[in-house]
């Protein structure tokens, strides 16, 4: 600190009969202000906010069995085309008993973990480049998006062109899928770093790299996860469709067992095999709301379990559903920036690559 | 730190700043020439457009002079800002130990100097806290700990306590006043509030607008500590008021 200079002894000699004087003051007020200003946070009991985010779950699901089994009670379709819920429920029990199901699920999983991991990689690399030059932006930012909105189901006649019915074929596609939503996220976030905390950052000395490590990166965080959610999403979209289009010999997958149920027109084994793909789809969603929600309450933009818009409005929470709720500047520094756009809405609206 | 120190901290010669260019070109800054001492609690005044906050990047070397130059005399400038500006994501410990990690101050170093920092703003033992998690006046503590963390020998603070409820603001000028004693460094301190600067500055630069100009300096010549609703400070308040608005009322016509 500076206090090699001259005038700070003159000062500090005074500062013994000031503080002496008005410090006690100053210090009891400030403690004083500062007990009260502190913002009171209530935290509701585990188990009881546990509760709260399961019995909503569980409700929709026991109504959802009951509409299809109601469905199938009306007789609208004779039984074995449509089966009830008990049917295929047991199918699915059955075949966790089945080493060709964890096989399958096995191979599914690996698929869909390395082509996401090669689409991140991807896109945070073409997302770090496009955010840093503004001619890569212009060049390729629109292409990007437009990559984005293609089904990623018309890929695959190209890409069995290209790679034949092997595990190559069904990476591209996965890949082509998923890396432009995650490097759209990094775009955003990078565009939506406060001007402010750059300011911040390199007032105290940081600069090129370093200001990306400290500062644009976490700053660029909520976006970057959001498209990361997304980019999963469409992973695992782009995967369905390929294990439905490209069965490769001696492979099993999940995909493949759906097809082949298809085609042995076995709809409770169709049934078992979305029932599979849906336990995944709700798995994996839960980790991304449960990294969402931790940044979130660690940056003070959410009142632990509800989302600032509901807190707003002051309705209790009811436990989180869907969780992507776009964070409001609430009570933190409001440095936030709004999610990227595509990235918003969890990466549920828009594409219809999977549907087949 | 150097080993030679000159009396003036900051040096200001003869300096334009212009934005854009073309038709767009704006003057911010036209001809500024100020010496700043070393140790001195100065405070630039001025209303909206004098260019207080251009100077300030000038000085802390955010941005370059069009014309003229800006000498630190080899001083290391720091910043605080008028919103806070922590890091969100950071602890309160963490954004103080931001500069130091930027220094590559060892790890045990940075954990002892962040709590004598914290110490020094009167928030010992609120390192784990979220900036999200103090109020107002906490939060802008925190910033001047992280604005020192910097070593700096000159502390730019542009508007810091603007945000602030009166009575908090009142108590901060007394805690600036006390760290700026036991530190000896040199403050510029930008503020709208003609009370506020008297209370604060040794000198009080008034500032025009559009471009910003040296209108007039102030010495206050009040022995210190002062308070902001004594009768000396309300008495110069007054006098740089009616210059202030004399400056202001210019730009009416």
């Amino acid at each position: 600190m500076a206090t090699e200079s001259g005038t700070s002894t003159r000062f500090r000699s005074q500062t013994a009969d000031f503080d002496a004087e008005t410090g006690l003051a100053v210090d009891a007020a400030l403690a004083g202000l500062d007990a009260l200003d502190i913002p009171t946070t209530q935290r509701r009991p585990l188990a009881s906010r546990a509760w709260a985010a399961t019995w909503p779950k569980i409700g929709a699901l026991a109504l959802f069995l009951l509409l299809w089994q109601l469905v199938v009670w009306s007789g609208w379709k004779p039984s074995y085309v449509l089966p009830g819920p008990g049917k295929a429920l047991s199918e699915f029990g059955s075949r966790l008993g089945t080493s060709h199901f964890w096989d399958a699920l096995a191979r599914t999983l690996v698929r869909a973990v390395e082509g996401y991991a090669l689409a991140v990689v991807i896109g945070v690399v073409v997302g770090v480049a496009v955010s840093r030059s503004t001619i890569l932006r212009t060049a390729v930012g629109s292409f990007i998006t437009a990559l984005q909105t293609m089904p990623s189901i018309v890929w695959f006649p190209l890409a069995i062109l290209l790679f034949k019915l092997s595990e190559s074929a069904i990476m591209f596609v996965v890949v082509l899928g998923a890396a432009p939503s995650v490097a759209n996220g990094v775009i955003y976030g990078v565009d939506y770093v406060p001007p402010l905390l750059v300011r911040v950052g390199r007032s105290m000395g940081a600069s090129g790299f370093s200001l990306y490590r400290y500062v644009v990166a976490p700053a660029a965080l909520p976006s970057v996860l959001a498209g990361l959610k997304q980019g999963w999403a469409f992973a695992w979209r782009s995967l369905m469709a390929g294990e439905l289009l490209v069965i490769v010999p001696g492979h099993p997958s999940v995909g493949a067992d759906l097809q082949n149920s298809r085609e042995l027109l076995d709809t409770v084994g169709v049934m078992a095999s979305m029932i599979t793909i849906f336990v995944v789809g709700v798995v994996v969603d839960a980790a991304f709301n449960t990294a969402d929600q931790r940044m979130r309450v660690r940056r003070g933009l959410v009142a632990e379990g509800t989302s600032a818009v509901r807190a707003a409005r002051g309705s209790r929470g009811l436990g989180v559903a869907g969780g992507a709720v776009d964070p409001v500047g609430s009570s933190g520094d409001g440095t936030m920036p709004p999610p990227a756009d595509p990235g918003a809405g969890g990466g549920d609206g828009g594409h219809s690559g999977g549907a087949g | 730190m150097t080993a030679v120190r000159s009396d003036t901290a900051v040096r200001i010669d003869g300096v334009s700043r212009f934005f854009g260019s073309g038709a767009a070109r704006v003057q911010a800054l036209d001809n500024v020439s100020l010496d700043v001492r070393s140790g001195e609690f100065l405070c630039l005044l001025g209303a909206s457009g004098c260019g207080k906050s251009t100077l300030l990047g000038l000085i802390t070397g955010l941005d370059a002079p069009t014309t003229g130059t800006v000498d630190t005399t080899n001083r290391r400038a720091g910043m605080m800002f008028q919103d806070s500006a922590l890091l969100p994501w950071l602890t309160a410990g963490g954004n103080i130990e931001v500069p130091l990690r930027l220094r590559g101050i060892r790890r045990g170093e940075r954990r002892e100097r962040v709590e004598r920092l914290l110490a020094m703003v009167r928030l010992a033992g609120l390192a784990d806290k979220r900036p999200h998690e103090l109020s107002g006046g906490m939060r802008q503590r925190v910033s001047l700990a992280r604005a020192f963390a910097q070593e700096a020998d000159i502390l730019c603070m542009d508007e810091p306590f603007g945000a602030l409820d009166a009575m908090t603001r009142d108590l901060l000028h007394d805690e600036l006043e006390r760290i700026w004693r036991e530190t000896g460094v040199t403050v510029i301190f930008v503020t709208h509030d003609v009370r506020e600067a008297v209370r604060l500055g040794d000198r009080i630069v008034l500032l025009s607008s559009r471009p910003g100009r040296v209108a007039e300096v102030f010495d206050v010549d009040i022995e210190r500590p002062r308070r902001i609703d004594s009768a000396r400070v309300a008495e110069l308040a007054t006098v740089v008021t009616t210059r202030l608005r004399e400056e202001v009322g210019r730009h009416g016509h």
